[in-house]
């Protein structure tokens, strides 16, 4: 939390400008990054972070505007031209090739040989050695890239970017996908790389750890430059309030006690080395929270509840009524559905419409044995004004729509069931604030319409302030199950890390 | 954007029926043979044959698959259906019989490369490379490398038949594209296909049976390399066992191609497949009205599949931006 007045200046942008198919998706930014800094970009999903930093590293060239490096003017041609002056990105989704080795990876398209112009191989090895030992990953050189954990993989990616000199070190949403501990590491890498003179240019919607890491904060809303400001003078009600452009009441809607009939009964469900004699029971219209850390097992129990996962033992009880769950479609005439936390990779089709996203767990309803289309499109404009989804059209593929409105297309595909329990699996990941208590409140909604709802997420903040009753896991068993007020972030990490609850197995 | 166009075409259509007009003009205008009507029909006619397959083809590639054993089915199914016909006497009995082998040899057929590529966890590629070399062996060893030929009038009759003028087999072809056009863009099962061949885990995670979308593809293609089979070899009256229907699964996938259905799967057009095969055959034709070399043709050939993925990729870049 440094000001330095005379902070020298490493990169300087005038009136950046970018139009795709001449909407205006930034609209003239001009900001000055200092050298050794680390600053944070905000603003909600389609604010412009993205483009903007896709135009610093050269993926996209701007419309209008100019980019000084150095106190030098660059056109940055191409993501190699940006490269080449020291600036790297760490996107989002890893760029890593699962089949390869770590050290593979590090040097691809930029191998190191020997004299004989054959690969050395042993050269590159030390030179991820020193690298994973400058960054305290543990990362061996030779393991393949599919072995490794996320955190791991994400330091393969910082390695990969800081390898070659870099002076301007891009990271968009790199703790989307981290544990807690994780971040801590991520954020002690990112203070030491600062100390060895890195700039570093930081994108997450988690606002408290934009306060935490970053030195100075610049809001985006709509393409539009909103402030530049330094962190300590900013509050994250206030970080989110400039996102938003207004003033955000309550995030989360109220909670209500549930005293309906018994929706959902889970007894001693296992899975072979995943899940251990799981039990529990949901009401119609509670919202049940599922905490613990990444890979406690709860994503994996949503998946043999769905029937994706073949369970070894166990029974379920939907309202009353045992069933036997072997695969999804069975879960869905048992009146389960789910919302699942992997949006594109398992929950919605990016090459469909709208539409056919809606219906397509649903299809049965609408065929006799044609599909009535009009039915369809009607249904779909139903979802899309009760969840106020924006889209160009209602046919538009979903890969158009923001990641908040693809969510919402989500959820619309996982109701149009009718089910009467339905389980959400980080229901706000990559989603904006806005849409965040926008999904809060539907399942909210949801649950007052009696449908029984469990609520998976990492977010401690959205469990404690969506549930009435957590359940906490743990490698694969459920440690502890918490209500009232001791629905709070210390109790759960006790029981989630083993403090409380006996040690696991 | 939504479009309104008849016969069932969709927007997507648009592209490739473009070429087929611009290749029309082409040709009436390097040949004044080509308007002639019998010269038209022969085309539709020669392109039926393989484009029938290509029906059922461009299912097998919207489900995210690959059938190369279709050519040399066509050859077996052809050469059975002969011998039924001739141990049964020849007569109309013999001939539906002839049908009805034909058809459950293609079913099974078709089902047996499906239950291996779903249930064996082989790759499409492989165990229709496999079946290919199978099927086109058996051809060869039950007709000793010969050909097979039909002692029955009535089997060559429905071969050359026509109605109304026009050959049956064209409104065979188009009677099955108007069919398989519905499955695909009015059905459960046509969406579901599309699920399948977009995000495999997507469409298992939102109950769809991955396993039996897939495996109908190649029965339903197995079903139309029969329909072909029969056709063919009864217009031929004979089948020969080494180059009988050869090369037709790459007719067949180059019509799907060149349609507008993309290899990667997800989507695609049946009507598609049919602009697709005519624009092959007028190829074809206006090589031969220009008395290209028949070797070169098939360089053409290749250029022109080459060509239809590139302008389609552009185009789906432009539209996407």
């Amino acid at each position: 939390m440094t000001s330095r007045e005379t902070a020298e200046v490493l990169v300087r942008t005038r009136g950046i400008v970018k139009e795709f198919s001449s909407v205006r998706v930034l609209d003239s930014i001009s900001v000055e990054i200092r050298k050794g800094e680390i600053l944070g970009i905000i603003g909600e999903n389609g604010a412009g972070k993205s483009t903007f930093i896709k135009i610093l590293s050269g993926i996209h060239e701007p419309t209008a505007g100019t980019i000084e490096f150095d106190g030098h003017a660059v056109e940055l041609k191409d993501a190699a031209a940006a490269k080449r002056i020291g600036v790297s990105l760490i996107p989002q989704e890893f760029n890593l090739v699962a089949t390869l080795k770590v050290y593979e990876n590090i040097f691809l398209g930029a191998e190191l040989r020997g004299r004989s112009g054959l690969l050395d191989r042993k050269a590159m090895i030390e030179r991820t050695r020193e690298l994973m030992r400058e960054l305290d990953a543990d990362a061996d050189p030779l393991a393949s890239i599919g072995s490794l954990s996320v955190a791991q993989k994400q330091m393969v990616e910082i390695a990969k970017a800081i390898k070659a000199e870099c002076r301007l070190l891009i990271m968009d949403e790199p703790t989307t996908v981290l544990t807690g501990r994780e971040i801590d590491i991520l954020f002690g890498l990112m203070r030491r790389l600062k100390e060895k003179g890195v700039t570093i240019v930081y994108i997450s919607h988690k606002l408290k750890e934009v306060k935490t890491i970053c030195d100075r904060v610049m809001v985006l809303r709509d393409g539009a430059f909103i402030c530049l400001e330094e962190a300590s003078a900013l509050g994250t009600d206030e970080m989110a309030r400039r996102m938003v452009g207004r003033e955000l009441s309550q995030i989360f809607p109220q909670k209500k006690a549930a005293e309906g009939e018994v929706a959902l009964a889970v007894e001693g469900l296992a899975v072979e080395g995943l899940l251990h004699d799981v039990s529990f029971s949901l009401r119609a219209g509670e919202i049940l929270g599922f905490a613990g850390l990444i890979g406690a097992g709860r994503t994996e129990l949503a998946e043999s509840i769905m029937g994706v996962r073949r369970i070894s033992g166990g029974k379920i009880w939907v309202e009353g009524r045992e069933r036997r769950i072997r695969k999804p479609g069975d879960a869905v005439v048992a009146g389960i559905a789910y919302l699942s936390e992997d949006r594109q990779g398992a929950g919605i089709l990016t090459a469909f419409s709208m539409y056919a996203n809606v219906t397509l767990v649903s299809l049965a309803s609408y065929a006799r044995p044609l599909i009535a289309h009009a039915r369809e499109l009607e249904k779909t404009r139903f979802y899309v004004d009760r969840f106020e989804i924006k889209a160009p059209s209602i046919d538009a593929r979903l890969e158009n729509l923001s990641g908040g409105n693809q969510q919402k297309v989500s959820l619309a595909k996982s109701l149009d069931t009718q089910p009467r329990v339905l389980i959400v699996d980080e229901p706000t990941r990559g989603v904006d604030v806005k849409a965040k208590s926008d999904i809060y409140a539907f399942i909210r909604a949801l649950a007052d319409s009696g449908i029984a709802v469990m609520f998976i997420s990492s977010e401690l903040e959205e469990i404690i302030g969506m549930c009435g009753r957590v359940i906490v896991m743990r490698e694969g068993r459920a440690v502890g199950e918490l209500s009232g007020d001791r629905i709070n972030e210390e109790e759960i990490m006790y029981y989630a890390t083993g403090i409380k609850g006996g040690s696991a197995r | 954007m939504k479009r309104a166009l008849p016969f069932g075409l969709r927007s997507e259509n648009l592209l490739s029926l473009g070429a087929l007009v611009v290749l029309f003009v082409l040709s009436a205008i390097a040949s004044p043979y080509f308007l002639q009507v019998q010269n038209l029909l022969n085309i539709l006619k020669q392109v039926s044959y393989s484009g029938i397959i290509g029906l059922g083809m461009a299912f097998v590639i919207i489900g995210g698959g690959i059938d190369l054993s279709v050519g040399s089915m066509t050859a077996f199914i052809g050469a059975i259906a002969i011998l039924v016909v001739n141990a049964l006497g020849g007569g109309a009995s013999a001939i539906a019989a002839a049908w009805g082998a034909a058809l459950a040899i293609g079913i099974l057929a078709g089902f047996f490369n499906g239950i291996l590529i779903t249930k064996g966890r082989v790759a499409p590629f492989i165990v229709t490379l496999g079946t290919m070399a199978m099927f086109r062996s058996l051809t060869l060893y039950i007709g000793n490398a010969g050909q097979f030929v039909s002692q029955s009038d009535l089997y060559g009759n429905m071969g050359m038949s026509s109605v109304l003028g026009i050959p049956t087999v064209v409104w065979v072809f188009f009677v099955l594209a108007f069919l398989l056009s519905g499955l695909l863009n009015r059905t459960r099962y046509g969406r579901y296909t599309c699920a399948v061949g977009s995000n495999e885990k997507v469409a298992r995670y939102s109950a769809i049976s991955v396993d039996w979308i897939r495996l109908f593809t190649y029965v339903l293609t197995g079903a139309m390399v029969a329909v072909t089979g029969v056709m063919l070899s009864s217009r031929l009256n004979s089948m020969n066992s080494s180059n009988g229907a050869v090369n037709f699964e790459m007719d067949a996938i180059a019509a799907v191609v060149i349609g507008g259905t993309p290899m990667t799967g997800g989507r695609g057009t049946i009507w598609g497949v049919v602009i697709g095969a005519i624009i092959l055959g007028m190829i074809n034709n206006m090589l031969n009205m220009l008395s290209v070399s028949a070797y070169l043709q098939g360089t053409v050939k290749g250029l022109v599949i080459i060509a239809a993925v590139f302008i389609q990729r552009g185009s789906a870049k432009a539209a996407r931006a």
